[in-house]
């Protein structure tokens, strides 16, 4: 770096972090306000020595911290119990114990960006890479194991011979005169730079073109995507009707296929027999199917009370005189074909579950009804009250 | 630098602390007395509680003190002394504990056999939670807790008079051994003697809500020591500021860890909202105790944590002997909320005031005859010096 003839300040080296505490008090004390020390390291009770007034980056961090709080409260407010308000998990729209780690997150995290960048822009000016004491014998000292104090020469009592004075009194081992940087200009619209840059705008632009539109859908770089085989909804050249789709050859079945030749019927003349008996095991898989299946409706005793009440066309209580009346078979029929709003279950529940839930529904039935007579039974021993 | 002989005369203690010691615990025992036949049930988790103020307060010191070698701090050194008799404490807590032990049946719901045997889930947790086993539980903490204290204390005394370095290195490898020890044992304690006040309850991190609130009374219990014999001169003479900004920051450090904790448990147990764990929240939500729970809130972290902010707060004796009192009390509320809510029907009353005039009382004098007995300053300690040159960026 060039150097002009102007001062800008006398640096000194000292040996240990105790002479440099004790420099930086007689420097102090001398009544020179324009000062620096550099040490390797923070040297503890220098502020003091130094005499400097507590540092103002605090406010900033306070400031960015508590606009953060309030920031991301406000936005989590609006966004979960204005904007788009949803129940999860049962609790309200305006969780705050739920809010509660997001805002110290973003709390702390504007907190200590702020107190970074405020550093580096309000405390060191950045980027300030011409300070003229870079590149000095001084900065290569005191940047490995030496302790250093200057002395700005704008300094409102600066005297370079008596800075030179109190130095050599405080027994410095080396005084150093720091010059002045000169000042350069770069220009930033030359040509060449110009040109540099449309250089690196074309090519990068023309590289990610290239590798996002081309080269990933070559060989091998498309991983497989593009095969042989005919996917859905594509046309084929194989067959001459062109469909890739085919239907199946007429007359098929699928194994196990039974055809239900009630479906559509409200009310098909003949009777379908129910092929369980109420057994133990029977009667819990029927529970357990009547629980996942039908009392999202239905209720869990079958009530027609059922926690989507409200939210869909009521469903009726199977508790009625109506719906005892019906035979296994109808209620069957119901299941597997649906009635009014109900669609069919036939995809959902098997032929053998459909009829475990009508021996269920037959128990919850009973039970809601229940006799003096039933009382009897229980009592004789015929029905195993506690299942 | 570094020098050899430390300048530092043992001054008495007043007479006055000691007056001060033996009115409270007179006082506090004399009501006690009164409250016991009047309420005894009341009295006795009155009891439970200041003896659970004490025994959190002895055991952060201890953890201090460990914390200390371990950690290889300087600044504490100068201060060690008063952290140590602090944690005198623990070996009084064998002669503290007993009224518990022979009242355990009007405390703990559990100690029945036939409430236990009746109720499913005590029947489930007997093996762990039966009368004899919580005995030995509860005094094999005390002896481990006894042994730690007793060795460290026994070679920092040594050294005042041998000034052997080797002894600061045997209390490291002590220290180093105690803190695991530590971290099992507290959780022991805090389940046994405040969880199980509730014991269908369970939260897994309740030992360490109760290590956070007592490293805080301790740390505040030796700040306020620590300005206060400052102020009347007894301290080393170079003792300044700076390394009251040290207990100033820890302390602003273990309440915002206290928070971190206590919110955690409850962020939890909202969250998952299961009858099996909630109960414990509702119960200090409902019949007024809701207003002793902010008040917790207020107390133990908002006030503190406002007055600790700034640098300069740290390290204002005025401000920290004022906070230090604070969070006693705070604490005294913690631990109010505690053990209060599981009592059915239960609201404040005249007995209540027993907790802090007993615990304050007996603390005061274990810290008086302990300080009587061995210098204010560790001044064999190799890392004295370097400890009273310690100061703040």
């Amino acid at each position: 770096m060039k150097r002009t003839n102007k001062l800008f300040g006398v640096a000194a080296l000292f040996n240990s972090p105790n002479e440099i505490i004790h420099a930086a008090k007689v420097i102090a004390d001398n009544g020179y306000k324009n000062f620096d020390i550099n040490t390797p390291y923070p040297v503890h009770g220098m502020d003091k020595a130094m005499k400097l007034k507590p540092s103002k980056l605090g406010y900033i961090t306070l400031a960015f911290g508590l606009s953060g709080a309030v920031f991301a409260m406000l936005f989590m407010y609006w966004a979960m119990s204005i904007d788009y308000p949803q129940v999860i998990g049962g609790k309200p729209f305006f969780a705050f114990p739920a809010f509660v780690p997001v805002t110290f997150e973003v709390t702390v995290l504007l907190a200590t960006l702020s107190t970074v960048i405020g550093l580096l822009t309000f405390m060191f000016g950045f980027p300030h890479n011409k300070q003229p004491l870079l590149d000095t014998n001084y900065m290569k000292n005191v940047s490995a194991d030496k302790f250093g104090a200057v002395i700005y020469a704008d300094d409102p009592q600066f005297n370079e011979s008596k800075v030179k004075e109190l130095f050599t009194s405080l027994k410095s081992h080396s005084v150093e005169l720091v010059f002045e940087i000169e000042k350069e200009t770069y220009p930033i619209f030359q040509p060449k730079f110009l040109m540099l840059l449309l250089a690196v705008a074309v090519i990068t632009s023309g590289t990610t073109y290239f590798v996002l539109n081309k080269l990933l859908f070559m060989q091998p770089f498309n991983w497989m995507v593009y095969q042989d085989k005919i996917t859905a909804q594509e046309k084929s050249d194989f067959f001459s009707d062109q469909y890739g789709m085919r239907t199946k050859v007429e007359g098929t079945v699928a194994s196990g296929f039974i055809p239900y030749p009630y479906s559509g019927q409200t009310n098909p003349t003949e009777t379908l027999s129910n092929p369980w008996l109420p057994t133990k095991k029977v009667l819990m898989l029927g529970q357990k199917k009547f629980l996942t299946f039908c009392s999202p409706c239905h209720g869990n005793y079958a009530d027609g009370d059922s926690r989507l009440r409200g939210q869909f066309p009521n469903p009726p209580t199977l508790h009625s005189a109506r719906a005892r009346e019906f035979s296994d078979g109808m209620i069957y029929h119901i299941i597997t074909n649906g009635q009014n709003v109900m669609s069919s279950y036939a995809s959902q529940v098997t032929r053998e579950e459909r009829w475990a839930i009508v021996n269920y529904i037959r128990v919850l039935q009973r039970a809601k009804n229940a006799k003096d007579s039933d009382i009897e039974e229980i009592q004789k021993g015929l029905i195993n009250a506690s299942r | 630098m570094l020098q050899d002989n430390v300048e530092y005369q043992k001054k008495d203690l007043p007479i006055k602390l000691s007056q001060l010691g033996w009115l409270l615990f007179s006082a506090g025992l004399f009501l006690g007395v009164i409250g016991f036949f009047s309420d005894q049930h009341r009295a006795l988790l009155n009891y439970l509680m200041a003896y659970m103020f004490i025994l959190s307060i002895g055991i952060g010191a201890l953890l201090l003190i460990a914390l200390e070698y371990v950690g290889g701090a300087d600044w504490s050194v100068p201060i060690r002394r008063v952290v140590e008799f602090l944690a005198a404490i623990i070996i009084f807590l064998p002669i503290l504990v007993l009224p518990l032990i022979f009242n355990i049946h009007d405390i703990f719901h559990w100690a029945h056999k036939d409430i236990a045997a009746a109720d499913e889930i005590l029947k489930g947790k007997s093996p762990y939670l039966n009368e004899t086993f919580f005995i030995i539980r509860v005094f094999a903490v005390l002896a481990i807790w006894g042994l730690f204290y007793f060795l460290l204390i026994r070679n920092s005394n040594t050294q005042d008079k041998t000034k052997d370095q080797l002894l600061t290195k045997k209390n490291i490898i002590l220290s180093a051994i105690f803190i695991p020890f530590f971290a099992i044992t507290i959780t022991i304690t805090a389940v046994d003697w405040l969880m199980s006040l509730e014991p269908h309850w369970f939260s897994t991190i309740f030992g360490v809500y109760f290590f956070s609130g007592s490293v805080v009374a301790s740390l505040a219990a030796v700040t306020l020591f620590v300005v206060k014999l400052k102020e009347n001169g007894y301290m080393h003479p170079e003792l300044v500021d700076d390394h009251l900004f040290s207990l100033g920051a820890l302390q602003f450090a273990f309440i915002n860890f206290w928070a971190y904790i206590a919110f955690s448990q409850y962020l939890l147990i909202w969250y998952a909202n299961l009858p099996e764990e909630n109960f414990w929240f509702l119960h200090r939500w409902e019949n007024d105790w809701q207003y002793l729970s902010i008040l917790l809130i207020i107390a133990h972290f908002i006030v503190p944590y406002a007055a600790l902010l700034s640098q300069p707060a740290k390290m204002d004796p005025k401000r920290l002997k004022f906070i230090s009192i604070w969070i006693l009390f705070a604490h005294f509320i913690d631990l109010y909320w505690l053990v209060m809510p599981n009592v059915n029907g239960y609201y404040f009353s005249w007995i209540d005031i027993i907790v802090p005039l007993l615990a304050i009382g007996v603390i005061i004098l274990i810290f008086n005859y302990r300080a009587n007995k061995s210098n204010l300053v560790p001044i064999g300690d190799p890392k004295l010096q370097k400890g009273l040159d310690f100061r703040v960026p």
